[in-house]
Order: C-alpha cells, then sequence, then structure tokens
C-alpha cells in the first residue's frame, strides 16, 4: 500500500532542477508526481515515479543524494470540506503529518494526496478502518495511463 | 656601565602640541636602550630558569645568563610558539609562584579552551604604563574623556585600555562592547572625545547613527585608538570619513602582555615599539634569518620585563616590516607596519581568533559531514560574516525540511562552542566544493586585508 518517493538535494539556483530531471528522462522514466520544498539556500526535490529503484541508481551514479521514503496516497473528496475530513480522523488517531502534497492527476471527483506519515503502517490501516481509499503503486500507474 | 632605568615617574609635556608619556624611555639614544635590553635580557635568561619548559631547553643546550654576552646572543635561544603554550595549559608558563598573581586573562585558541595569560600586580604596572605611552602619542590628555567600546572579560583589550587611561590621568567610561545604540546615548550625554574599540566596530557606531537619524560626524569623538583585529589604510580612511575623527592604530597580542607593544604617534608613519619592555626581530618564516630592514617578517617578541609569564623569542605569527630611521615625533624606537598578513592560516573574526582547523574540528563532531567545506569570510557591512559551506551526504541528508534545518543548526552550534563564532551553516551539492591537489583551499576571505601597507 505504501509508495516509494524518492529525495533530492539540490541548491536554491536557478536551473538546478533541469539536471536531475533530464537524467531520469534519458533513461525514460516517467514522473508521476513530484513536490519541491525550499529555503534560501537549498531545496528538497520529491519525487514519485514509475521505476524508483532504476531512478534512484541513475541519479546516484550522477552522484545526487537520494533519500528513499515510503509515503502514502489516500483518496479525498474533490469538494469543500474533502481534505478537512481525512485530516480530523488522522488528528484523531494522533497521527503525525511530516508534509504532504496533491497528485497531479484526479480520478471523477476524487483528488490523490500523497501524505509523508511518522508511522506510515499505522496511518494506512487508520485511514482502512475509517473507510478510506489508500491508493497504491499499480492503481495509481493505472490512473496515469488512463 | 650604568644603565638609566626609563620607567619611573614618567614626565610628560602637556604643555608640547606631541607630548610624550615617557621622554626618558621613549627617546633613549640608542646605544643606552641597547645596553639596557641587555641587561635585562641577561636577567630574564637567569629568570625563566623557574619555567621547566625553558629550564630543560636551557639545560640541553647549556644555556645561562652567562651566554648572553651581547644582543646578538638573543639568537642562540630557542622559540617558544602558541602550541608550546597550549602543551604547557593552564600555567605551565608561570616563573613566579601563583600567590603572586595580580590577574589572569586569556585568549581564544584552536581547542576552544582559552591560553591564560597571568600578571603580576608589576606587569599589570608595566602594561598601564605601555598603554598609556601609545594613548599619549595618539593625542590622548589627562582632561579628555575616553569611551572604551571593548570587551571587558579574559580579552585583554578592555582593561589594558582602561588602566592605561586611568594612568594617563583621563576619565574613563567603561562602555564594554555591544549595545551600539547606548554607545551612541553615552556619547551624547557625556561628551567622550575619544573612543577606544575595534576599527569595526567604529563603523558599525557610524551605521547605528546614521539608523538614528544622526550625522556620526556630529558625534563628540575625535580621536580614537583602534586595534584588536587587523585593518587597512582603507578602513582608517572611511573610519576617519563617517566619524570626522582621526583613527590610531596600535598592536599587542595577550601571550606577550596584550594592547601596549607598539602604537602610532602624531606623525602615523608605523607604530613604535617599546623596546625597553620588549625585544623584537623580524625574521623570515621559512629560515628563521632576519630579513633586510624595511623587508616584510614574522614578528618574534621576547618579553624584556615580564614576571609573571616571560616569553623568549614567542612566534607571534604576524608578518610585518620593522623602521629604524628617526621618526619625526623624537621618539627613538623602532617602529612597525601595519600586520599585512600571518604566516599560519589564522583567521580573525570579529576580533576572535579562528583557525579553519576548529570549523573541522566542529564539522567532525557532526556525524555524516563530509570532509569536504569551505569557509568564507566576508565583510558585507561593517562586521565580519562567516559562512561555512558543508557537502550534503547520504547520511544527513532527508526528505524533511525540519530535519536538514536541525542539521544547519547543529553545525552552527558546534562551530560556535568550537570555535567561539557564529557562522551560517550552507549545505551545498555533493562535489560542489572545488577539489584540489594538496593541501586544500579551506578559506575564502574577502574582505581584503591582506594588502600591504600604502
Amino acid at each position: 500500500m505504501k509508495l516509494q518517493q524518492l529525495s533530492l538535494f539540490l541548491e536554491n539556483r536557478p536551473g538546478r532542477l533541469d539536471a536531475p530531471l533530464e537524467a531520469i528522462a534519458a533513461e525514460g522514466i516517467n514522473i508521476l508526481t513530484l513536490s519541491l520544498a525550499d529555503t534560501a539556500q537549498f531545496g528538497i526535490l520529491r519525487l514519485i515515479v514509475r521505476e524508483w529503484d532504476k531512478a534512484k541508481r541513475v541519479l546516484e551514479q550522477a552522484g545526487w543524494v537520494v533519500n528513499l521514503t515510503e509515503v502514502v496516497a489516500v483518496d479525498v473528496l474533490d469538494r469543500p470540506g474533502g481534505l478537512a475530513t481525512v485530516l480530523k480522523i488522522l488528528d484523531g488517531a494522533g497521527l503525525n503529518i511530516e508534509y504532504m502534497y496533491a497528485y497531479s492527476l484526479r480520478r471523477g471527483d476524487k483528488a490523490i494526496l500523497i501524505f509523508r506519515f511518522e508511522d506510515p503502517d499505522r496511518a494506512i490501516q487508520v485511514l482502512l478502518d475509517q473507510g478510506l481509499h489508500v491508493v497504491d503503486g499499480d492503481e495509481l500507474m493505472s490512473v496515469a495511463a488512463a | 656601565m650604568p644603565v638609566p632605568n626609563p620607567s619611573p615617574d614618567p614626565s610628560p609635556d602637556w604643555s608640547s602640541e606631541h607630548p610624550i608619556w615617557n621622554p626618558t624611555a621613549e627617546t633613549l639614544p640608542r646605544a643606552a636602550r641597547e645596553a639596557l635590553q641587555l641587561e635585562r635580557l641577561r636577567a630574564l635568561v637567569g629568570r625563566v630558569a623557574r619555567v621547566p619548559f625553558y629550564r630543560d631547553l636551557f639545560a640541553h643546550r647549556e644555556i645561562g645568563p652567562h651566554s648572553i654576552r651581547s644582543l646578538a646572543d638573543l639568537r642562540r635561544l630557542p622559540f617558544t610558539t602558541k602550541d608550546d603554550m597550549r602543551r604547557q595549559h593552564p600555567l605551565g608558563f608561570l616563573a613566579v609562584p601563583r600567590r603572586d598573581l595580580a590577574r589572569i586573562h586569556g585568549s581564544s585558541g584552536t581547542t576552544g579552551k582559552p591560553t591564560f595569560v597571568a600578571y603580576t600586580a608589576g606587569d599589570l604596572r608595566i602594561w598601564s604604563e605601555l598603554c598609556a605611552r601609545f594613548l599619549v602619542a595618539g593625542g590622548l590628555r589627562p582632561e579628555h574623556t575616553t569611551q572604551v567600546a571593548f570587551g571587558y572579560g579574559l580579552f585583554t583589550g578592555g582593561f589594558g585600555l582602561h588602566y592605561g587611561i586611568e594612568r594617563v590621568g583621563a576619565t574613563v567610561i567603561p562602555a564594554a562592547a555591544g549595545n551600539t545604540r547606548r554607545q551612541i546615548e553615552i556619547m551624547r550625554d557625556l561628551d567622550p572625545e575619544v573612543l577606544i574599540c575595534t576599527p569595526s566596530y567604529a563603523l558599525t557606531i557610524a551605521d547605528a547613527a546614521r539608523e538614528l537619524g544622526m550625522d556620526p560626524r556630529a558625534l563628540p569623538i575625535r580621536f580614537g585608538h583602534f586595534g584588536g583585529e587587523p585593518w587597512t589604510e582603507d578602513m582608517r580612511r572611511e573610519i576617519e570619513d563617517q566619524l570626522d575623527i582621526a583613527a590610531f592604530n596600535n598592536y599587542g597580542l595577550s601571550e606577550v602582555i596584550g594592547p601596549g607593544v607598539s602604537g602610532e604617534c602624531a606623525a602615523r608613519t608605523g607604530m613604535h615599539l617599546q623596546e625597553d619592555h620588549f625585544l623584537v626581530e623580524c625574521l623570515d618564516p621559512e629560515t628563521l634569518e632576519p630579513v633586510p630592514e624595511g623587508e616584510p617578517g614574522e614578528l618574534v617578541i621576547t618579553t624584556l620585563t615580564r614576571e609573571a609569564m616571560p616569553m623568549i623569542r614567542y612566534r607571534t605569527r604576524d608578518i610585518a616590516r620593522l623602521y629604524r630611521e628617526p621618526c619625526p615625533c623624537g621618539r627613538t624606537t623602532t617602529r612597525m607596519s601595519r600586520v599585512a598578513g600571518r604566516t599560519d592560516d589564522m583567521l580573525i573574526i570579529r576580533g576572535v581568533n579562528v583557525f579553519p582547523s576548529q570549523i573541522e574540528e566542529a564539522l567532525l563532531r557532526v556525524e555524516g559531514t563530509t570532509p569536504h567545506y569551505l569557509i568564507e569570510v566576508s565583510r558585507p557591512g561593517t562586521l565580519d560574516e562567516v559562512h561555512v559551506k558543508v557537502e550534503i551526504h547520504p547520511e544527513i541528508f532527508s526528505d524533511r525540511m525540519d530535519r536538514m534545518q536541525a542539521v544547519c543548526e547543529r553545525i552552527s552550534r558546534e562551530i560556535q562552542t568550537v570555535a567561539g563564532i557564529r557562522a551560517h551553516v550552507d549545505l551545498v551539492e555533493p562535489r560542489s566544493i572545488e577539489r584540489f591537489v594538496g593541501k586544500a583551499r579551506r578559506v575564502l576571505d574577502t574582505r581584503g586585508l591582506s594588502e600591504r601597507d600604502s
């Protein structure tokens, strides 16, 4: 149920984002979604790709420092209060969200959000218990392919 | 031959346009001065036998007072280095019983521990006398009020200058360093004519005055004695222009006494060395042979009168030039140029001595930092700023921003602990710091302090 997310360290300078994206594009690896967190000095690029192990190898060989993290994708109703409902459930279970970002594609009336939890396994359990839909890797790929 | 004692009660002629604090000592003819130096050197060699470090070295080389027949015999004596002092930490260099100490100061060292310097009551009297000499040479009169914006503490600057000013009979305001707005309020309330601080702090005061909507040139200060960090002629012009004052340079280092080793007179053609208390050599740092007069070399200082912690041929690592031709001011002493550089890689940042090895030590304390780092020192405004660039490594990289910021803060805290300075930590991409074959260049100093005297 968990997704593998690649994180890259980048300096916060013009053009720094191009090189890693080109490196994985050259290998024919498609990026499903990405998010960028930054300070004035540096940024952390987070990527979800189809072939994460190959992408990791390619990036590391090219000299980037790459970190692998498990994240959780959750279906959220794309209407006012949709996200609030999920957050309330997580809050109620005492689950801490390290960060989150939206998946670039939607599915019908649902948006997909990517969550980074301290404890992803327990988060998945709580979400499933509450009847929410946790999107796994294959399903995510199929959304992209559709 | 009888030797005149040059430091009894000084009798400055205050009616003169440029008085001399201790005319007997400061205008001693060369021959008489050398006779005095020789007598004091011979006595010193006898006295330092109480220091185990020197006793062992002298025993090994069969050196004693009898070995010193002329000043040229100084060259038979061994050198003393900062490392020697560290190895004798904390007070291994004492030449008097501990109960005879009147005060202990300290300077920053590479291990984060200060190097202690001890003084007897006699040392403190001489220190005040030496500070009085350069203060008067640079315009101080008993009727003046002086604001001391140097740190008061282990650092020798605050107390050294404080007692020198009192010795002259002038008024001291011990404002101490920091709280710039209050410094300006004190100036407006008490009208001091004289300012004592680091040259960079003088510029900070000027900036702060402008921020308060005041013209710094309208402040009551008429002249200042600046020291404690290297500075340039350009900086002197800037200070003089911004504050509308005359800026005088002085030199000293805590290992031999503190401020008071030398200072400028009104002619400002170099700093007069107090040669009745210090024997100063200017040597090629590689060959340790004297350089020709006027050429740059490392200053090596022997303390002729220090009681608590005498130093034999202390290697200052400061590069300067010596000039022996007479000065129009009437003083007969040798003058030294501004310090134009260091023989080692020591940096002076906001008055704190910092070695790149300290930054390295701080990085080693944080697991996962690479051996690749670069220290960038700049002076964007009036104060020094340090950025330490550290290459990212898988061990310290996290997808979480809070953890990454915690790593930067942790490195910064270690640097503060080890080196005593606040540094900005910039994480950079792997292999982005230039690699060097052989000795790596760890420091990029863009302050432009190493330029030669103009």
